[in-house]
């Protein structure tokens, strides 16, 4: 939802508190999850994942989350889905230059940054969105990535 | 104004279709960088791109530009409308001794036909690269396109970077070789977020930007704080930076493009000053020399990127009113005589022996 999207940045300090303190609870629960379930529990896991970023984030389940690194500011809303925003066009009101009814999800990341504890985050460069990821958990895909980094 | 044409020619090389000397910390062998790199203060320009398949159609407005300029952009579907492609306008160029950049949107493309493209460019002898996002397929002549935006620009730098200084593809699989291409990317100080841009400029450049282009300049207030912070940064010591400005037509096409153009920033004193004028057009010509011998003068600056577009064929006077070249002759294909080939080590050795013979 657009209103609750720019009420998460405008309180992105209070987002990323939050997000600090429940991110390390959510991936234990979810390694304790699957190493007895395996994998039949992805789908409704998913589900929840999209229903409460999706809820306060408009989050587009592209599967790889860099929401503490934007500001808390989902950057798959912006409509040519850059990672390392803002582009060119936005409008002197701070909008999007192509959906001028929208602030642009860049400026609300750079605002939302500048609040944040680790905001300096932002200035580090995201690499390349990985497409296959698209429609799965960010939370599984952190926690089999760590396990296979292990 | 005097035009010394001498020393450039040692920079240059006398006849760019051939592929230039090599030159230590150089990337490329294009004349473009080796002009930034002599320390020498850079003019660039872009073409609009015919909605033809006429290579003269090409020259033809490259010709304009002759003896002016030291580099020429070929847009990539600016606008989201459909023209001759970057590629082939660079193709056309390079064969006919140009030094062209070619821009690189990423709305049309995946990474597989960007690397692709990257790879068929230098094959071109292009020498020169700018990364974009690229303008939303909505503004465009074709708003029903599906949107590709696989890369951001900044992804992009990174993937030449990977590609030429890695000698391999995203995927990590080896390249027999890598494209020596000089590597450029755009910013626009002149939009929200200001506080922020010069951050942004900092990660361009991280990915690996070695020349930046801005969008159009037309409050130089809002630039001299932009670049004392880059300045103040290093940034403007990391990268080239050339500042965009161009000659606004009348008060009207001035309020069109502000409000037509994503990003273009006009103050309103520059509007009046077009609208009081008895001869607008030519106003606006003056209001772009000023802006260039002001924009000259800011530290850090390196170069000015020209964008005269529907007045290409003033860009060469207001270049040379301009005084920024200050009396030097960029190459011009008319001095000299060149073969219309890419330049390939085959096809040169094969010259050579056809002359020995
Ligand atoms: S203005 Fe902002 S949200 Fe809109 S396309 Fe550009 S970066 Fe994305």
């Amino acid at each position: 939802m657009y209103r609750v999207r720019l009420w998460a940045v405008k309180r992105s300090r209070f987002m990323e508190s939050l997000y600090n303190r429940f991110n390390p609870v959510i991936l234990t629960v979810m390694r304790g999850v699957t190493k007895v379930f395996g994998k039949s529990l992805d789908r409704p896991i998913t589900v929840v994942e999209a229903g409460v970023k999706g809820f306060l984030f408009d989050c587009k389940m592209c599967g790889d989350c860099v929401l503490s690194s934007t500001g808390m500011s989902c950057p798959m809303n912006c409509p040519k889905t850059i990672r390392n925003g803002p582009c060119g066009g936005v409008r002197d009101n701070g909008h999007c230059e192509v959906k001028p009814e929208m602030r642009c999800v860049w400026v609300a990341a750079w605002d939302g940054a500048s609040r944040m504890k680790g905001g300096d985050a932002i200035k580090e460069v995201q690499t390349f969105v990985d497409s296959s990821k698209q429609g799965s958990s960010s939370w599984l895909n952190i926690i089999r990535e760590d396990a296979n980094d292990n | 104004m005097t035009t010394n044409l001498t020393p450039d020619i040692e920079l240059v090389g006398t006849n760019p279709g051939d592929p230039l000397a090599y030159l230590p910390d150089h990337v490329s062998f294009g004349r473009f960088e080796r002009i930034l790199r002599a320390g020498r203060f850079a003019v660039t320009t872009e073409i609009a791109p015919p909605d033809s398949a006429d290579p003269d159609e090409v020259l033809r407005r490259a010709e304009i530009f002759d003896g002016a300029v030291d580099a020429i952009n070929a847009t990539d579907g600016s606008g989201a409308n459909c023209h001759l492609s970057s590629m082939g306008v660079c193709a056309v160029l390079t064969r006919n001794g140009y030094s062209p950049i070619i821009q690189i949107s990423c709305r049309d493309r995946n990474r597989i036909a960007i690397q692709g493209d990257v790879l068929g460019a230098a094959a071109m002898g292009v020498c020169n690269v700018l990364c974009l996002s690229g303008d939303d397929v909505s503004v465009g002549d074709h708003p029903d396109a599906k949107p590709v935006f696989d890369l951001d620009s900044i992804t992009l730098i990174k993937t030449i970077r990977t590609m030429r200084d890695k000698a391999q593809f995203l995927s990590g699989r080896k390249l027999d070789a890598g494209p020596s291409l000089f590597i450029g990317s755009t910013i626009n100080p002149f939009a929200p977020p200001f506080e922020h841009r010069i951050h942004q400029l900092a990660k361009k450049i991280d990915a690996g930007a070695e020349f930046i282009q801005t969008q159009y300049c037309f409050d130089i207030e809002i630039l001299k704080t932009f670049m004392t912070r880059a300045v103040d940064m290093g940034l403007s010591e990391r990268a080239f930076i050339l500042i965009g400005t161009g000659p606004l037509a009348s008060a009207g096409s001035a309020k069109w493009l502000r409000k037509n153009i994503p990003g273009v920033h006009i103050p309103q004193p520059i509007i009046d000053r077009l609208a009081g004028a008895e001869k607008p057009k030519l106003e606006g010509r003056k209001i772009c020399i000023e802006l260039m011998q002001q924009i000259k003068e800011i530290p850090g600056v390196k170069g000015i990127h020209l964008m005269a577009f529907k007045q290409e064929k003033y860009a060469k006077s207001i270049i040379q009113k301009s005084g920024v070249l200050a009396g030097r002759k960029p190459w011009e294909p008319s001095d000299f005589d060149f073969t219309r080939q890419v330049p390939t080590k085959i096809a040169l050795e094969k010259a050579v022996k056809r002359k020995t013979k």
